[in-house]
């Protein structure tokens, strides 16, 4: 961000121009900066995808082959949750600083810095959790023919989670109590990437090819990536005006 | 002005609470009476003189309230979602407050399509739920519902709160079709047909035409209800206005 470059006019020699990041950038290695100076925020719901987990076999049986039917379905729903309750406090900080209001002021595109805090959000919850899957799938006897399918599918499934949870956390952001109504919102639109992301690993235990599974949800993917940052955009306007 | 000639003279007309209140005022007795008439009609009909189903017998006839408030749950919800992008774009108000009194009358007609469904699971399927296709999505569109009905009633500035729930309907909107086939697929990928109505052949005039009265007269049973959500509405928010003190002074 700092470092600066001669400027090459010769009238204004002494000038230095500091080269600025564009909005896209800038956003992101902020977000990323700032979430790694409170590492205990990255780790929460990480601890949390790992908890869930360790409920199902104690609540419901500690059986290997029960477990490793149901573990698709418990390893995707507790990523799910997880990255829900991440998303509360994507845009809290901002906009009890102030900051939010000067990124809705500055005449950057909303769009690029939206998107670049969606995915800064991704990188710090998305993907560690996508990482730390095996872990659960070892836990829970998901066969090792499945590792692939699961952690293929929550690398694509997840940034569709982190797009739709900032919808919700972009309309409750003004909002005291977001915390059980950004679940409200947000669970419903999250079914159809849970139907295909489980889908696709039960499909990789079982041996079917995962080419259709992985491609609808990437198509979800691309869906979410076009329209989602339009719709967190008009979201946020809409929470700091009111 | 000129560059708004396309638009009829309705649209902007509507945008008046006052002239909304008055023409649904004039409109409110014909729609009462319109519902009435279809809504009787139609229950006696469907349920004393439309032939039995030769496989269901009797019980089949739950369908004159099901298939309505269903079609009417769906619809709805596209209402919802179109007067909360009028409200947005063209910021008018009245389309904020027809939005807002659709939430309510959606859910309790989502309620209905389930509760019907689940009395007529227990005689055909033998079970209250099922996991099916169509029950599921009809159950996300009922927390679809919810969720706008919390988000609204959470946000304090009603301007704000109607933008919101706009915002949230058009998301939804264009999830519905996405959730409608994943769940169909996905229902066909565990439970294939076990859970099919028994196959019939289609369905002969006797019956379809009284289920259509009804689908009708749920319309006009809609309407009746909106429009007496609306004049409500309006009346609150405009207590303030010259001729809401007139009205209510007599």
């Amino acid at each position: 961000m700092n470092d600066s470059v001669p400027n090459q006019s010769t009238e204004e020699s002494m000038v230095h121009v500091y080269k600025v990041d564009g909005p896209f950038w800038g956003a992101l290695k902020r977000d990323l900066l700032l979430s790694y100076r409170r590492k205990s925020d990255l780790v929460n719901p990480l601890i949390f995808f790992l908890m869930v987990a360790t409920l199902f076999p104690l609540g419901v049986s500690p059986d290997p082959t029960f477990l490793a039917d149901v573990a698709p379905g418990v390893v995707w729903v507790a990523a799910l949750l997880a990255t829900l309750l991440s998303m509360d406090s994507m845009f809290r900080s901002d906009f009890e600083d102030g900051t939010l209001e000067q990124i809705l002021l500055s005449p950057q595109p909303l769009y690029l810095v939206v998107l670049a805090k969606v995915l800064a959000h991704w990188m710090l919850t998305g993907l560690p959790l996508t990482l730390l899957a095996p872990v659960l799938g070892v836990m829970l006897f998901l066969p090792a023919e499945g590792m692939g399918g699961l952690v293929l599918s929550l690398l694509l499934g997840t940034p569709t989670l982190s797009l739709i949870g900032a919808i919700g956390a972009a309309l409750t952001v003004g909002l005291r109590k977001g915390g059980v109504l950004i679940s409200l919102l947000v669970l419903p639109l999250y079914i159809p990437v849970l139907i295909f992301g489980s889908a696709a690993v039960q499909g990789a235990v079982t041996g079917l090819p995962l080419g259709g599974y992985l491609a609808i949800l990437g198509a979800m993917l691309s869906l979410g990536l076009v329209m989602a940052p339009l719709a967190i955009g008009a979201a946020l306007r809409i929470s700091v005006s009111g | 002005m000129a560059d708004k000639k396309w638009m009829p003279r309705w649209f902007y007309q509507l945008a008046s609470p006052r002239w909304c209140y008055e023409i649904t005022g004039k409109l409110l007795p014909l729609f009462v009476i319109a519902a009435i008439l279809l809504l009787v009609t139609g229950t006696v009909w469907a349920l004393a003189f439309a032939p039995a189903d030769y496989q269901q017998g009797n019980s089949f006839r739950i369908i004159y309230i099901h298939v309505p408030s269903s079609i009417l749950a769906q619809s709805c919800y596209m209402l919802m979602a179109v007067a909360g992008a009028i409200g947005l774009i063209w910021k008018m108000k009245v389309a904020d407050m027809v939005a807002k009194c659709c939430a309510p009358i959606g859910a309790s007609i989502a309620v209905l399509s389930l509760a019907t469904g689940a009395i007529w699971g227990k005689p055909t399927w033998g079970s209250w739920w099922v996991w099916d296709a169509r029950l599921t999505s009809m159950l996300i569109l009922f927390f679809l519902y919810l969720g706008i009905i919390a988000l609204n009633s959470a946000i304090e500035s009603e301007r704000t709160a109607a933008q919101s729930t706009a915002v949230l309907a058009l998301v939804g909107l264009v999830n519905i079709p996405i959730i409608k086939y994943s769940v169909d697929w996905w229902n066909t990928l565990h439970q294939p047909a076990t859970f099919k109505l028994t196959e019939r052949p289609a369905m002969p005039a006797e019956m379809w035409v009284p289920l259509l009265v009804m689908v009708i007269g749920f319309y006009c049973f809609f309407a009746v209800a909106m429009m007496l959500r609306l004049r409500n509405e309006i009346i609150q928010r405009e207590r303030r206005s010259s001729w809401v003190r007139d009205l209510i002074a007599g």
